[in-house]
């Protein structure tokens, strides 16, 4: 068993954890999606539909569909429940609608198609889709296609993750004690996922080379938290408390993962630019090690 | 047919699994060879013979709903075996056989049974529209009602996923459509987490009778049974 870590052993968090409590307390808003995306049986019978039945295909079985830029098991599908549908795992039709949107230290305006190129680098710990692509064209069409029926005007909390309140304090050794009584059946003991008897990857690796690198949104442990007690384990949502969902968010975005795309040589300085937020760890040490310092380089399967 | 050339570890060290009792009891190395006498013959202590019922090659029988044991992981025929004995899985024919075989007797009967390559009884064709609704069920789920797709957790072909979640491609429908059932109403109570009994809650008579003919239909998982266990030979 590891030793007991809380947010007190990570310099300078507790006053931020205030804030950000105060803040995430406004930002929880009634659950109901504003509209119902479109079933399977709807995509039309044209090219346009030809398009979105690519993207469809690129979303459940990504690497094999578009493996240039996967360098990791994970699918679009991993995440994005319902194959992009569901909400409380940030649906694709929302997530089209709210771009152009601003994003990063310098809130440039990012859009969908830009989106999409970071999820390959990160989340996927690949490479980016050169823009014009046909793999970013079909999983666009796909996500337009998922907006059908949406009202004009979309707002949050149809897009992203539903934010939970924050927590007190951190325990990292209760957040073990959580993977492994709820979370290690299907994703292992060792994060890694499991396989189904014909080797077909079922339950996603969590951490480590075959899962997403320290780039991705899902690395942020506001992210995972919210993913995780809206929807795990699997037809069990909300089940774990609040407190126990942030728990094993922590234990799982602290382990170790592929580099962040963006890491110019130094950790401490590729924390300052893209990671100085309260609940993401990268950067910091926890139980001894410094999260990132050792860490495999990003790309993966599709570093040459 | 494919045997066991070694006896295989039973007791897989289960990843964490809360309700998947795995470790009652020391880890027992199975000997499928021993298990093969039970299976044909019953034991001394008054078990019947197991092929009298699930066949001969555990290939199960569709028309009593007696389920089909072939190819299926050790570990989870292990599992079930010690629910019948301890109640976790009430069932009235089930529960004294069990009871009546040691750990060492279930882990053998478990490995003799799991070397068998798993087949799928000829099961008639489902009418048009519950053959769609199974397939949506096993493969896309319905979310919107917080159901997850059966191959979500059984794997894409409903080949099976480690020793907690079994193979179901090519399973009985009698038997899926009752256990489903046994589930929804917390009769069985053996599943981790109460992970079934969660996702048969929200499943209706229609829902179940779609999902099992889906799977009885199936093509079974044509892959060498034994292959996932012998990876895990210490």
């Amino acid at each position: 068993m590891s030793a007991p870590v809380s947010t007190g052993s990570l310099a300078g968090l507790s006053v931020a954890l205030c804030l950000l409590a105060a803040a995430a307390a406004l930002a929880q808003s009634p659950p109901a999606p504003s509209y119902t995306p479109p079933a399977r049986s709807e995509v039309p019978d044209d090219a346009f539909g030809k398009l979105v039945k690519q993207g469809e295909l690129i979303f459940l079985d990504t690497a094999a569909q578009a493996p240039a830029f996967v360098g990791n098991r994970l699918r679009c599908a991993s995440c994005h429940l319902d194959d992009g549908r569901h909400p409380d795992s940030a649906p694709m039709g929302a997530a089209y609608l709210a771009h152009p949107t601003r994003r990063g230290a310098e809130g440039e305006a990012v859009t969908f198609r830009r989106r999409v190129q970071t999820c390959f680098l990160t989340s996927m710990n690949g490479a980016a889709p050169p823009a014009g692509d046909p793999a970013l064209e079909a999983l666009e069409a796909y996500a337009i296609f998922l907006t059908r029926g949406a009202p004009v005007g979309l707002k949050a909390p149809d897009h992203g993750y539903r934010r939970l309140n924050a927590p007190g304090v951190l325990d990292r050794a209760a957040g073990k004690a959580v993977y492994e009584g709820k979370c290690a059946l299907c994703h292992g003991l060792d994060g890694q996922g499991q396989e189904a008897r014909d080797g077909q990857l079922t339950f996603p690796p969590l951490w480590g080379p075959q899962s997403y690198n320290w780039g991705a949104a899902m690395a942020q442990a506001p992210n995972a938290a919210a993913f995780i007690k809206a929807n795990m384990p699997l037809g069990l949502a909300n089940a774990l408390s609040d407190e126990e969902a942030w728990n094993v968010a922590y234990y799982i975005d602290t382990q170790e993962r592929p580099q962040d795309p963006r890491f110019n040589g130094s950790v401490a300085e590729t924390r300052r630019a893209h990671h100085d937020f309260p609940f993401d760890f990268y950067g910091l040490t926890v139980e001894g090690a410094t999260l990132g310092a050792a860490s495999l380089p990003s790309g993966g399967a599709t570093r040459k | 047919m494919r045997r066991h050339a070694v006896a295989a570890t039973v007791a897989l060290a289960m990843s964490g699994g809360e309700g998947l009792a795995t470790a009652r009891g020391a880890a027992v190395v199975a000997d499928p060879a021993a298990g093969a006498k039970i299976a044909e013959r019953g034991s001394a202590r008054g078990a019947p013979a197991c092929s009298s019922c699930h066949g001969d090659e555990g290939e199960g029988d569709p028309v009593a709903g007696f389920p089909r044991l072939a190819g299926q992981v050790a570990a989870f025929l292990v599992h079930q075996l010690d629910a019948f004995a301890d109640g976790q899985r009430p069932n009235p024919v089930m529960a004294p056989i069990a009871a009546a075989l040691t750990p060492q007797q279930r882990a053998d009967v478990s490995a003799h049974f799991e070397a068998f390559q798993a087949v799928s009884p000829p099961t008639p064709p489902q009418p048009a529209q519950a053959a769609a609704r199974g397939y949506a069920l096993a493969a896309y789920g319905d979310w919107p009602r917080g159901l997850p797709a059966c191959s979500q957790c059984h794997g894409l072909k409903g080949e099976g996923v480690g020793a907690a979640f079994p193979m179901i491609s090519g399973q009985n429908a009698l038997y899926i459509e009752s256990q489903l059932k046994a589930w929804r109403s917390g009769a069985r109570r053996d599943d981790p987490m109460g992970l079934m009994r969660a996702v048969a809650a929200k499943l209706s008579d229609g829902d179940i009778a779609a999902v099992a003919g889906f799977y009885a239909g199936a093509a079974v998982w044509a892959g060498q049974p034994s292959a996932a266990a012998a990876e895990k030979k210490p």
